[in-house]
């Protein structure tokens, strides 16, 4: 029978060991931003020229830009729509919503790489060309159901008779979701934004199927470079992603921690 | 009364049947109507319709593939299962602050470019990687071992990817644990094992089912995992049905696949509602005794 103190240092050393290998090799790539060394074999000197460096391959600024533009836009369009679409299956009644609950469930389910065969399809059954439109609708529909879930659960958890108290009032239905639904989910909305962006940064499988030559992004550019070998600028763009991710997410988890 | 149609209402809804339908519904359709057309390097896809496709998914040249992508995954939703279990289970037992901020700090990589965090893995396991350095360093072997391009180089990079997925519905699973069931089997004289066999496993088995899903789903898709790390040889089911699209051009065999992956999806996610129900209506217990 082990004791209770060898027990925690079992337990602890447990812990430690698997975040030391989760967190290990994205430090290294951090670390190796800043190295002088090429191949980051060994530590060479503080240096930022691979900063200076990625920053004058305009391709892949281009691509970074393209990227957080993509994000951008399919976040906020995806929280638009998402959060109508929470208000609809949270208040409304209507034919085929079973079928809707679903669709927005097979989305979330699905692997990614199914989703972007079905995304591809689509887009040459419709005639819509390979690039900035078909990436947008793309990453808004499968961040939806994630919107969808955060905007319905924070419906789920208000005082039904506000809304009824404005409908008997005589308010209408866009007036209720103005003043009343909107205010109140609003913490939601931004985490499903938030939810949404960070989503849409780190796909790749989906926008490797449906980005054309007249439109990179980021995560196909970085797949070539790192596919024929080492490169630094790599390790640059780990490091700014990073911290971009680390801010949303701090962010996300403040703003939901507010409401409790 | 009769309402107007462009009220609020109405296109609040028709704006939710639009978009599922023409961007999730249709497309899977589609895909499905493809993967009985026949293949044509001009038009992608012709008439006539033909179930050729899906009879190639049983040709053995084809089969072995598939067994083979089928493993690798497999054995990555089970080392992420081994891993994230007594994970899981140690995080259930801390204070909720400790818990809050370990589950904070598993998400936070998770945040990261997957394909970035691939590029990390690539990285450490070259061979002058830090894997290979400490190999060396501790004397465990002499010179380094070639460990990229290696069916443990994709399996390693997948769990490294993957592993935050197990973790979480594993995490809210034990959250829903009733401690006093525990403490009434220790009562009873229940030993560590019968605790865990007939306590905690059978209330946690939705937990491990979802996690597995979540982890085996994806790990069958993710071709830039096993295109970086794997080599040619180590193909994931991924990279087969990619190939399809957009090398060999050969539309309705990778419908095909897609579909078939569809199909196993539906199946793994009718057991886990199965044992949903299960743990629901038997009040939460297995009762096929001790």
């Amino acid at each position: 029978m082990m004791t209770g103190f060898n027990r925690k240092f079992f337990q602890w050393s447990f812990i430690t060991a698997i975040f030391a290998w989760l967190y290990l090799p994205i430090v290294l790539l951090v670390v190796n931003s800043f190295n002088d060394s090429k191949y980051g074999h060994e530590w060479k000197g503080f240096t930022w020229k691979w900063y200076e460096k990625l920053f004058e391959n305009e391709a892949l600024v281009q691509a970074f830009l393209n990227s957080l533009l993509i994000a951008g836009l399919a976040a906020t369009v995806a929280t638009i729509i998402g959060t109508l679409m929470a208000l609809a299956i949270h208040r409304y009644r209507f034919p085929l919503k079973g079928t809707a609950s679903g669709m927005l469930f097979v989305v979330m389910m699905s692997p990614d790489i199914v989703l972007a065969i079905t995304f591809l399809v689509v887009f040459i059954a419709l005639g819509i060309q390979l690039g900035f439109w078909s990436l947008l609708i793309a990453h808004i529909t499968f961040c939806l159901p994630f919107v969808v879930i955060t905007v319905y659960a924070q419906l789920k958890g208000f005082d039904k008779h506000l809304l009824e108290a404005a409908q008997d009032l005589g308010a209408s239905e866009s007036r209720i979701f103005r003043l009343i639904i909107l205010p109140l989910v609003f913490p939601a909305i931004i985490a499903g934004w938030l939810l949404s962006f960070t989503l849409s940064l780190d796909d790749v499988i989906i926008s490797s199927f449906v980005t054309g030559p007249s439109f990179e992004i980021l995560p196909i550019r970085v797949f070539s470079m790192v596919k024929v070998g080492v490169s630094p600028e790599v390790n640059v763009l780990a490091t700014l992603l990073l911290i971009i991710s680390l801010l949303l997410v701090t962010l996300s988890t403040l703003l939901l921690r507010r409401k409790y | 009364m009769i309402k107007p149609l462009f009220t609020f209402r109405y296109s609040v809804i028709a704006l939710t049947l639009f978009w599922l339908g023409l961007f999730v519904l249709v497309p899977h359709v589609l895909v499905l109507i493809v993967s009985v057309l026949s293949p044509d390097p001009q038009h992608l896809v012709v008439w006539p319709l033909t179930l050729d496709s899906w009879a190639r998914l049983f040709d053995p040249l084809y089969l072995e593939v598939f067994w083979y992508s089928l493993w690798l995954s497999g054995l990555t939703t089970l080392i992420c299962l081994l891993l994230g279990y007594p994970f899981a289970w140690v995080l259930a037992q801390l204070p909720a602050w400790w818990r809050g901020v370990l589950l904070f700090l598993m998400i936070v990589p998770f945040w990261t470019n997957s394909l970035i965090r691939t590029y990390a893995i690539k990285l450490s396991l070259g061979n002058k990687g830090v894997v290979n350095s400490l190999l060396v360093g501790l004397g465990i072997t002499d010179e380094p071992v070639e460990l990229l391009y290696t069916p443990f180089a994709v399996v390693f990079g997948l769990v490294y990817v993957l592993l935050p997925f197990m973790v979480l519905p594993l995490v809210a699973s034990f959250d829903k644990l009733d401690k006093h069931l525990l403490e009434a089997a220790r009562d009873l004289g229940a030993g560590w094992w019968q605790r865990f066999r007939h306590v905690v496993l059978p209330l946690t088995m939705p937990g491990v089912i979802a996690g597995c899903l979540i982890v085996f789903l994806p790990a069958m898709g993710m071709f830039y995992v096993s295109d970086l790390l794997g080599g040619a040889k180590n193909l994931l089911l991924g990279n087969i049905i990619r190939n399809q699209f957009m090398v060999v051009h050969d539309w309705p065999f990778g419908a095909a696949l897609s579909v078939a992956l569809i199909m196993l999806m539906a199946m793994l996610l009718w057991l886990y509602f199965a044992a949903n129900r299960r743990i629901n209506r038997q009040g939460g217990l297995d009762d096929d005794g001790i």
